[in-house]
């Protein structure tokens, strides 16, 4: 089972009775202001194109009222555009027929919501085999495959309790088991984690991330939470009043921010988690020095790698143990604490 | 009056229509009526035969059957839809007294007539409900049908009623079912247009065909209201039996209404005390029925 990318390409959404008649207006220029103001219509989404990473998580971020709720049932078609395409796999999800849809939705995607939206006359494991149940796969053939899910998200023994009887991290792994069960390749999560408490949110986090590897679906997660975002996403796109304002890895956003909304997100940001020691370092003068450390390793990890070995300098080492640049726990700290100072040093490594 | 003699005559009486009109008009339409009547009379009587039939055999079956075997019967269905022993008690009590004051047959008459008439309304009302959550359409349309329902004097319709199809068991139920099904329509449109919205989002996103939706998510979600549409439905083709008796139905609501005419005071008390008997026997068990269904939503997580 392999995942395609997902491409979506210029779509638009105008929130109302007659949207259509007014696409043509806002591709040429009409704000949301204006738009609102003068036809008493709401523009959800502007001229949204994101290409979305095949068997990767593609993390959509914005505040409330941004549009990334919005922009995830495009995905699915819970909402319909008003122009534009979502392609997967060459197929444009706006243009199937009702059947196709229905199929489409079946087998290829699975989704977890914010309020979890279990049924709440079924047990666990009733409601983690409905999509199966849909398809009309046998009894004991999508139990068993139930089971199996809800024991990998770690709720074995809860099998037969109603979803009023468990906590709200529960619940959701149940949503989430529910997702996985359906075998889909892709998984939209629809603010999966931001009901929860943030200890519980971690550990969920960390469910998806260990699923993620051996699973490689398409996962598209939708959040408010930028340190969510980082952790999670293989490639981030920011949303603003339905646009996006800047898409990229997370150290893309991190280190370069397009405008001060995004640079307000990022300040907050724990850096030494985001940032990559090859973005840091500097070209090789000489012989190696120090102990190697592997490209992609976080500051965080390498600074506390150097420090336990009681070592300053480290050298960069690539997939095949190459040495391609040289960094310092001097150098680590400051990318690690100051913002300002590093934008420079990012552009030098670009 | 002072005002009235210095004003036009047309200010001071409404412009009616003369009463010649009013008088051509109604006995065009009661003639049609009676000729339409008439000419299907046969027809009719063809069609509700089966209906005669089924609801003269159930009474009969209710009434002669044993009293002990009924009894326990009821008790039996009492006791699994509530699972509550002080109200299996108490129907034993409730009966006991109606035998004893002679009541049981006529009882027994009116127990086979609710029974028919809820469930016609039920089978009838869940459809019809359904039908109306789905389309906004039929609901503009039914909603006014329902409130004519509601409030037109039952007596009213039993005219037409009466003419058609006559005295007895059929007019009386068909009184009835008006009388009783709008609450089921209603709180089935309801209880369906109450269901959560991201649940059935869900469904959707899982690729729920129409009818999936309904059976898995719909129903079972908007069914406390439904039980209680049933439940209303019960107590109100209960309150109709003493209308439906004017058309020819036995049973408790016949004595009660004899007794108003002759101001029969012990007659009339026993026979409604034993229709609110009965009613309280209804209501208990389908509540508690309703709300065993209803299990998996009271163990709350704290």
């Amino acid at each position: 089972m392999a995942s395609h990318a997902i491409e979506i390409k210029s779509l638009y959404k105008i929130f109302g009775p007659r949207g259509a008649d007014y696409i043509e207006q806002v591709k040429s220029g009409l704000s949301k202001a204006e738009l609102n103001a003068k036809y008493g219509h709401v523009l959800g989404l502007q001229d949204i194109n994101i290409s979305m990473p095949a068997g990767g998580v593609m993390v959509v971020m914005g505040l409330s009222g941004s549009g990334k709720s919005t922009l995830i049932r495009h995905i699915n078609r819970l909402i319909e555009p008003t122009s534009g395409e979502v392609l997967y796999d060459g197929v444009d999800v706006c243009r199937m027929n009702d059947r196709d849809l229905r199929e489409f939705r079946r087998h290829k995607t699975a989704m977890v919501f914010q309020k979890f939206a279990l049924l709440p006359h079924r047990t666990v494991v009733e409601n983690t085999v409905y999509g199966l149940e849909i398809q009309g796969v046998p009894a004991a053939e999508s139990e068993k495959r139930a089971r199996y899910w809800i024991d990998r998200v770690g709720l074995s023994g809860f099998e037969n309790h109603y979803p009023n009887q468990l906590s709200g991290g529960m619940q959701q792994r149940v949503g989430l088991a529910r997702a996985l069960t359906n075998d889909a390749e892709i998984l939209l999560m629809d603010e999966a984690y931001s009901a929860l408490d943030p200890l519980i949110r971690v550990d969920m986090q960390t469910v998806l991330l260990d699923l993620q590897k051996e699973l490689k679906k398409t996962v598209v997660f939708i959040t408010h939470d930028l340190d969510e975002a980082l952790r999670l996403g293989d490639k981030i796109a920011i949303l603003r009043d339905g646009r996006v304002v800047q898409q990229g890895t997370g150290q893309d956003i991190v280190l370069a921010p397009a405008d001060d909304y995004i640079t307000a997100f990022v300040k907050e940001v724990n850096r030494g988690r985001v940032i990559n020691v090859e973005t840091i370092m500097k070209p090789l003068s000489g012989n190696p020095e120090g102990m190697p450390v592997a490209k992609g390793t976080v500051l965080e990890t390498a600074a506390r790698a150097m420090t336990t070995a009681g070592q300053s300098t480290a050298h960069v080492v690539d997939e095949a143990n190459r040495p391609v640049g040289t960094v310092s726990l001097d150098t680590i700290i400051a990318a690690m604490v100051t913002p300002t100072s590093h934008d420079a040093e990012a552009q030098q490594a670009a | 009056m002072a005002l009235c003699d210095s004003l036009p005559a047309l200010l001071c009486k409404f412009p009616a229509l003369s009463d010649s009109t009013i008088r051509a008009g109604r006995k065009t339409i009661d003639d049609g009526f009676r000729a339409f009547v008439r000419s299907y009379s046969s027809i009719i009587d063809a069609a509700v035969q089966p209906l005669q039939v089924f609801l003269n055999f159930l009474e009969r079956l209710f009434v002669t059957s044993p009293w002990p075997i009924i009894l326990i019967v009821m008790l039996v269905i009492v006791y699994l839809g509530s699972r509550s022993v002080r109200v299996t008690i108490g129907t034993a009590i409730a009966m006991y007294f109606i035998g004893l004051f002679g009541l049981w047959n006529d009882a027994m008459v009116t127990l086979a007539m609710t029974t028919v008439c809820t469930i016609f309304a039920v089978l009838l009302g869940i459809p019809i409900g359904i039908l109306m959550a789905r389309f906004d359409r039929v609901q503009a349309v039914v909603n006014p049908v329902l409130d004519v329902m509601q409030t037109m004097p039952s007596f009213v319709y039993l005219i037409p009623v009466v003419m058609i199809f006559g005295i007895g068991k059929v007019p009386g139920m068909i009184a009835v079912v008006i009388y009783a099904v709008p609450p089921m329509i209603r709180l089935t449109n309801l209880g369906i247009r109450l269901v959560d919205k991201e649940v059935l989002e869900a469904a959707d996103a899982f690729g729920s065909s129409g009818w999936q939706k309904l059976r898995n998510v719909q129903i079972p979600l908007a069914l406390p209201t439904i039980m209680a549409g049933i439940n209303q439905t019960i107590m109100m083709s209960l309150a109709m039996v003493v209308v439906a008796s004017m058309v020819g139905v036995g049973g408790l609501g016949k004595n009660v209404l004899g007794a108003i005419n002759n101001q029969f005071f012990t007659v009339g008390f026993l026979n409604g005390f034993a229709l609110v008997a009965i009613a309280i026997i209804f209501d208990r068990t389908s509540q508690a029925f309703g709300k065993r269904l209803q299990k998996h939503s009271e163990v709350v997580h704290g």
